[in-house]
Formats: structure tokens, sequence, C-alpha cells
């Protein structure tokens, strides 16, 4: 198929150029100190309360690790439920051949309209483009999607898409893009959903299509399980009579029992809550409940090729919690818009890359360096992602698919004076010469590249003596 | 071009380094499932209301269902109302038009229903979770979803501690959905309110004797 | 050898320790006061210590830029200039961690990342000193640096030791586990982002009214310190290895850095 992965947003500046400019965008910066804020101390309130936390979590690990090893197996086993339960499956190279399958299926179903559940996969192949494109447009059904899409937006976090807009903001979208919402809607929260529920009711209620993700699937029963908070997933999996499920390939769980797991680790990594309000589980169809069709759609997508990768396939077992997300230093400072991908933050700075699967694309290549390898992220994963780990492999990815650079020079001529503690002393010397620039014992303002460095802050001053001279004279 | 299918399988294969399909891989590490399956909790019953008032449901403790019905209803000022046609009459209160769903009701007369009253499979005490399995007394899914008020009753003897316990007494087969507290969103700011598509008042009443 | 203060004082914790100090290059360029004040410590806590000459940089910076095999040479060489020792000591985290945590990945088999401990590590650890007989009478707050808290899990050691300080007020640093924003060359390649996160940190270090401000890695503290310089703050940026090595017999004082 050959079409350009749209998991990276085409055109999109390298990562400290977009964040250059979010990072001026005061109102960006507030929203996101208090959501994140927030989000993070009722995290630790959640996930504190179990004692048995950190055994979920290697457990969980362990769980996808075995799906990712017998990937092939698992992926077969659950087309054999879900056919035999009434379902049908679709195989999806790419975002293009998944998105012309859900096309095809909507059209052939007699919708004009789809109304849609939150879901990265469909997110990350930007099938509502391509629906349109099709003359089949699709209604985004979650609070924060349909932010995004009446606000004619991008997403900029995995959980919540319009996490960058503020009540008041959205109570703004609301007025312009709602026909029947008026200027007393107020920007209480109560008072917004309330609008989006009396926005979507008919929606729902008239609706043929509806696509959804996947939270997990269980194999050997071929369960889709999707987790959600508002009832506008259970509005879609249950009143239309044809429900389209695509699915990234790794989202599986082999066993019914390893839910168990999964519906601890994920409500209290995301939503900090001890269970999300509605959690809906369905194999293949149930002849007077629920959609008369189904189908799945599994999607590759550039899974496969970050399965090859053994340090970077860890990546593959993300549940799309956000805790990483709402940790991360760098991301609660840029927003997630900066990454340019529809994964942001720490796990998208690993994904995005790896499922686009160039490295030669500038953007693709800046985004393992949006991180100061803090380690945040990998404390709250809760399937233990060393995201720190991965990034730190995917830009050695980088810089072989870079060359030669000034970097690489200046990185080659580094290992070579400290290849030698004779050549380090001497360039110790050298450097020792520079003190003399300095005036009232600050160095303020240094040359490009140091520039860098002296815009925000002084350098340290160089010694006279370095340590191992002082301790040859003294000691040696 | 082979088909996806095959192309998906065949890449798969060649990331994890084998030819066949099925053929032995090295194991990954073996689950380890040293996690609680039981927490010991001591009162489930007290546990359970606890957890699910902090969702905003609002639990009563009766001892049987029928007159408790029919003053929560009344209370919640409840005129039409629909059930699964396997509830027992005892349940459907005075003053209240009941409509029967034997699956057969059609969106727009759910949608004209203020309330819906079900059983529901079981319950977890420690998330404050009622689990619906489409079983006795609980008809299909919709039910539950569309009407904007949604009484559930449940049996002391149906509460179990954990998730762990819940998964293994669930059949996943049948379509189910875990309910915790009435629908909640929290996209805006990350902060939780509730009140959204579905229900927005969740009464649950805990039979004890 | 002008150090060896006669026979070794078997009461101390250290008594019969030879040990090797893994400078990293930072220090021994640019902060050779820090190097001092931990052998000063690790010696009046009666350990031997040995300066192995043919350290040069253990090659954190390489390999977090993505310059693997880079990294992969300068380790073998850190590994051959500690071998025979049974501790290399490094007061920083972040050297200390990629010895420990990466090496293993990077070298092979070795012993050298098994023996490789940051300072408190070694002093809480090793030594069972929590009390190292300082002195310091100034306003502190102590920042835990990222690989120290989370690739080594130093945990409360740095503040254990600290509060054992005869005339130290430790105040707490709100967010304290919030990154600087240094990141090595993330600093110089994110130099925006790097910098909010930057003055986010300063906000808190003031707000405590602490004249120092503390951390187990002097590469943190250039950055935080760089930052209250510009700002002409009068905070001053303080190795935990410097205040440790402060007694009332020998004060830390300005003019020695």
């Amino acid at each position: 198929m050959g079409s350009r992965n749209p998991v990276t947003w085409l055109g999109s500046p390298t990562f400290p150029r977009a964040a250059r400019e979010t990072l001026r965008d005061t109102q960006l910066r507030g929203n996101l100190r208090h959501a994140t804020g927030t989000i993070r101390a009722k995290r630790a309130d959640a996930v504190s309360e179990l004692d048995d936390w950190e055994q979920l979590r290697r457990a969980g690990e362990a769980i996808k690790d075995d799906v990712l090893s017998n990937l092939d197996t698992y992926l077969v086993q659950l087309e054999e439920a879900v056919t035999a339960r009434g379902g049908v499956v679709h195989w999806a190279r790419d975002a293009a051949e998944a998105c012309s399958t859900v096309l095809r299926l909507s059209r052939a179903a007699g919708a004009s309209e789809v109304v849609k559940v939150k879901s990265m996969a469909t997110a990350e192949i930007e099938l509502n483009e391509a629906l349109a494109a099709g003359g089949v447009s699709a209604i985004e059904t979650d609070l924060a999607e349909l932010i995004v899409q009446l606000g004619h937006d991008r997403p900029s976090h995995i959980l919540v898409p319009a996490i960058h807009r503020n009540r008041a903001e959205i109570r703004e979208i609301f007025r312009r893009e709602m026909p029947d919402v008026d200027d007393s809607l107020s920007d209480d929260p109560r008072a917004l959903a309330s609008a989006a529920r009396e926005y979507l009711r008919r929606k729902f209620l008239s609706a043929r299509v509806a696509v959804s993700g996947a939270n997990f699937a269980v194999s050997e029963t071929g369960s889709i399980v999707v987790v959600e908070s508002e009832g506008n997933g259970r509005m879609c999996l249950t009143l239309p009579e044809t429900l389209i499920t695509v699915m990234g390939i790794e989202k599986l769980l082999p066993t019914w029992q390893d839910l168990e797991v999964f519906l601890q680790l994920l409500p209290r990594s995301s939503t900090a809550e001890r269970m999300n309000p509605y959690t809906s589980v369905w194999t293949g169809v149930t002849p007077g409940d629920g959609p008369r069709e189904f189908h799945l759609v599994l999607l590759d997508n550039g899974r496969t090729s970050t399965l090859a990768d053994t340090v970077g396939r860890q990546a593959l077992r993300c549940i799309r919690c956000s805790a990483c997300l709402n940790v991360c230093p760098v991301y609660e400072r840029t927003g997630g818009q900066a990454y340019g991908s529809v994964y942001p933050g720490p796990i998208g700075a690993i994904l995005a890359p790896q499922l686009g699967g160039d490295m030669h694309d500038p953007h693709a290549a800046s985004l393992p360096y949006a991180s100061s390898l803090c380690g945040a992220c990998f404390e709250v994963c809760p399937v233990r992602i060393d995201i720190p780990e991965v990034l730190v492999h995917l830009r050695s990815q980088a810089v072989a698919a870079k060359g030669r650079s000034a970097e690489s020079s200046a990185m080659a001529a580094a290992s070579w004076v400290f290849g030698s503690h004779r050549r380090y002393e001497a360039a110790q010397k050298a450097g020792s010469l520079a003190r003399f620039l300095t005036r009232d014992g600050r160095l303020s303002h240094l040359p490009w590249p140091g520039s860098k460095w002296t815009d925000a802050r002084d350098a340290p001053v160089p010694q006279a003596e370095s340590f191992r001279a002082w301790w040859r004279k003294n000691r040696g | 071009m082979a088909d996806a299918r095959s192309e998906i399988l065949g890449r798969i294969s060649s990331a994890l380094g084998s030819s066949a399909m099925g053929a032995p891989r090295p194991a990954a590490t073996p689950v380890p499932r040293d996690y609680q399956r039981s927490r010991g909790f001591d009162d489930v019953e007290s546990l359970f209301v606890a957890r699910a008032c902090e969702y905003k449901a609002s639990v009563h403790l009766v001892e049987s269902a029928p007159e408790t019905i029919a003053s929560t209803v009344d209370a919640r000022g409840m005129r039409r109302m629909v059930a699964p046609d396997d509830v027992p009459e005892s349940w459907l209160a005075a003053g209240v038009d009941w409509v029967r769903d034997a699956g057969m009701l059609d969106v727009a007369t759910l949608d004209s229903c203020d309330g819906a009253l079900t059983g529901c499979a079981l319950a977890i005490a420690e998330t404050g979770t009622i689990v619906l399995d489409a079983g006795a007394r609980q008809g299909r899914r919709v039910i539950t979803l569309v009407p904007d008020y949604h009484l559930c009753v449940l049996r002391a003897s149906q509460i179990v501690g954990t998730v762990p316990e819940a998964v293994a007494e669930l059949d996943p087969v049948r379509p189910l959905t875990f309910i915790s507290g009435p629908s909640a969103t929290s996209d805006i700011e990350l902060d939780r309110v509730e009140g959204v598509h579905g229900p927005r008042t969740l009464d649950i009443l805990l039979i004890t004797s | 050898m002008s150090h060896s203060s006669g026979a070794p004082d078997a009461a101390l914790p250290g008594s019969g320790r030879r040990v090797a100090l893994f400078a990293t290059c930072l220090a021994d360029t640019l902060y050779p006061d820090t190097l001092r004040a931990t052998v000063r410590l690790l010696e009046r806590l009666g350990c031997t210590v040995d300066f192995p000459h043919e350290q040069t940089c253990c090659g954190q910076m390489h390999y977090n830029t993505g310059y693997r095999e880079h990294a992969a040479t300068l380790a073998r060489r850190h590994v051959a200039a500690f071998t025979g020792y049974d501790a290399a000591i490094a007061p920083s985290g972040s050297c200390a961690g990629m010895v420990r945590e990466v090496y293993p990945g990077l070298v092979g088999d070795s012993e050298i990342p098994e023996r490789t401990y940051e300072l408190s590590e070694f002093l809480v650890d090793v030594l069972g000193v929590v009390d190292v007989g300082a002195y310091f009478p100034h306003r502190v707050t102590y920042h835990p640096t990222c690989h120290s808290l989370r690739m080594l899990g130093v945990g409360s050691r740095p503040v254990r030791l600290l509060s054992a300080v005869r005339g130290l007020d430790l105040v707490p640093l709100p967010e304290a586990e919030t990154c600087c924003g240094f990141g090595g060359t993330f600093a110089m390649k994110n130099a925006e982002t790097s910098t909010a996160m930057l003055s986010d940190k300063m906000h808190h270090v003031l707000s405590t009214g602490a004249e120092v401000v503390s951390a187990g890695d002097n590469s943190c503290l250039m950055h935080i310190g760089g930052g209250l310089s510009r700002m002409r703050s009068g905070v001053r940026p303080l190795h935990l290895a410097d205040i440790l090595a402060s007694t009332e017999e020998a004060p830390w004082a300005p003019a020695t850095r």
C-alpha cells in the first residue's frame, strides 16, 4: 500500500520547534498545570490503596509479554472465537486498508452517519477524515473528543484529548457549535456535560452504525472489552444495528482471568478511580441484545515492525492509560500537540516514531529526545514499560539514521578525548584558560551552541586546576 | 500480493524470529499471580455501601424489596418505568406505569420511560460496582441505558469482595455491563462530575436479610 | 602519601576499607571542591581513598544522546580503571546509575556495576552511618535528583544524612521529585522546555527561603545553580558531599569554592 502512516501528523515541526510555540501559550500552561496536578494526586491515592500494586504491575507486564511473544497464535484464536459467536473478523495491514474496510462496511449498512466511541486506533488511522472523504460523517461521542471535533482542533492527551481546554473555552466552543445551546450556558462542568447529552441524544437513538475501539480482547473467548465513563460507549455498543470495532493487534489478553489484573490497573492509572463508571464486555453477536452485526478490524499499521525490535516492542504493552503523560514534566509544560501525533507524551515519544517507522523524518527523530529521562513515566506505568530505556534506544536509531552531523563529530571528538586520560587532562588544562573570559565570577554568555545554555542560565566557571591535577600534586 | 491476514501473520512470525506459527517460542516470563485474589474484607456489605456511595450511587439497605421499591420510585417521582418481564410482580409498585420488556420494545418506547428497574448478576465491594449479565431479572443491556434512572435490586449474598473474585464468577460470553455509580466524566479539567449519557441517577436496594 | 595519619582507627566505620573515588568527568573538571570534600569525608570515616588516574568519563552523555558505540568504548575503559577495588564511590546519582543500571547491558559480565555506589548509599548501607559528624549551620533545601531517586532508588538516605548534620535547618522542597529540567543534552536540544522546568524548580527553591539548595548530583546543581545565579537570587547550590564534609573544626566556607 505504501501510503504515509498518519500516526504522526503530516508537516509537523520537530518537537523543539513545536514546543517553542506551545510554551508561550500561558492559557495552555495553566490548564495543563491544573489538570495534571489534579490527576497526579488522585492517581497516587488510588494506587496506594492497593498494597499489591507492584505485583499487579508485574503480572500485567508478564501477561502482555506473553501476548507479544505469541501474538500470531492468540490472534488466530481470537478470530476463531469471534467468528464462532457470529462476528466477522477483518485484517488491515495499514491505516488506508483499515479505513477502507470501515467505509465499505458503513456504506453496506446504509449509513451516512456513524457514531463513534473514543478510540485511539481510529484516531491513529485518521478514520474520520477517510469516512468524510467517502461521504460518511463520523460523530465523536466522548465528551473530550466531541470538544476537539467541534473545536476543529487536534487532540493533546490520550485519555482526555481536550485536556488543553478549560471550562470557559469549552463553553465557547459549545455556544458556537451546538445549535440548541444559547448564551445562557454556564461553564459549570455539569452544565457542559448536560449540553453534550442533549446534543448527542438524538444521534445515539437513531444511529445505524457505531464504530468503537477496544481496550482489551480476550483470545480464548473472543470477548471485547470497552472501558468508559459517560455511557456514550454503552450507547454505541448496544443501540445501532451494526457495530464495527477497530483494534490494534496488540490489545489482546490470552485468558478471561487476565482481565482481573487489567480491570484493576487501568482505571486506577487512568482516571484514578477504583473502577470507571461503565465497562462493557461482549462476545460476537448476542441475539436479541445489541447489534445484529459485529465486525472486528484487526489493525497492524506499524505494530509488527515495532514487534521486530526486541527493545522497542515493550511499547506494545501499552494500555493507553495516560499515567505517563500526567506525570511527565515535559508534557505538562509543552502540552500534547507539540508531539505532532495522536500519541503524545512519553509513550507517544516511543510509540509514534516506531509505528511511523521512519527515523529519517526529522519530526519523528526528534520525539525520542523530548524527555529529560527523569523516569517518572516508568515509575507509574501499569505495565512497566521502561520508557527511558526505549527513548535512549530510539535515540541511537535516530543518530544512525542521521549519519554525520556537527553533533556526531563533537561526540566523536569527545569520545576521543575521553579515550585517554592524558588527552583528557590536556583538554582540561586548555579549558581552564576559559576562566579568563569570566567577569565577576559568572559565565553568562557563551557562543553557540553554548548559548543554548547561557540564554537562561549562567555556566560554571572553569577551574584553574582540575581535581586530578590537584590529586597528583598533593596526594600522588 | 498476499491477503492481509496471511501477510500480518507472516510479519509477526518474522518479527518474533520463528518460521512456523505455533512452533514453541522461548517462553516469556511465566505470569506471576502473587497479587491478591481475595483481600479478606471483614464486611463486604458495608464496604460495598461505602464505595458505591462514594461514586454517588444511593444505596438503601432493606429487608425486603417491594415496599422500598415503592417508596424509592415515589420519592424519585417516577411515573413510567421499564422492567424486564421476569422481575417479580411484587416489585411493580402501584402508581407507576410499568412497561415490561420481553426483548421487543423499541428505543422510542424506552426513551419514553423515566427509569428502569432490574436485578443484577453480582456486585464488587472493593470498587462499589454492580455487574449485569443480561441474566435473570436484568433484561437487555439497553433497558438500563436509555432511561435516565436506574433502580437496581441487589441481594447481600451477591456481593463479592474483589475484582478477581467477580471475574471468576462471570461468564464472559454473556453481554456484561460493569456499573460503578451513575454515568460520569472527567473530561473537563480532569475533574469528575456525574451525569452524562447513561442514567444520571442510580439507586441500589441492598436486601440484607 | 601525606594524607595518612598513622594507624587506621579501628573504631571508625570505614576502617580497613580501601575505596576508589569515581570522580565523574564533570566534577573532576568543574567541581574539584566537591571531590576534595568527598575524600575528606570518607577519610574522616576511616576509609582509605584512591583515585584511579585512568578514569575519564563513564560514557553517560554519549549513551543518553544515542551514541551507544562510543559509550560502550568508554564503559570498557571505566571498568578497566576500577578493576581491583571493592567499592567505587561517586558523588553523583546519575553517573553511579549509569554504571550500575546501564553497564550490564553495555559491557556484559562485570563486577564493577555492583561495586559502584552513589555517596549516600555507601555511607548509609555500607558504612552504616547516618550521623557523619558534620556541622553546617545554614538553612538548606534538598532536591532529590531523578537518577538518584528513580534509577538507583536512594530514597530517604540523603535526607537522613542531612537531618543528622548539626546546625543544619532542613526545609522541605515543594514538588521536590519533579525533574529540574537538566537531562544532559536535553538542556541544549530542548532548551526552552528545559528552561520552563528550571523556572518552576527555582520558584520552589526560592519559596523555601533556604540559603542553600543541595543535591547529590553536581550536574543538576549546575543547572539549578546556573539559573539561580542568573537571577542573582543569592541561593547557593552546594553538593551533599560539601555539606557532609563540613565540621566544626573545619567548617565549609564560601572561599573554599
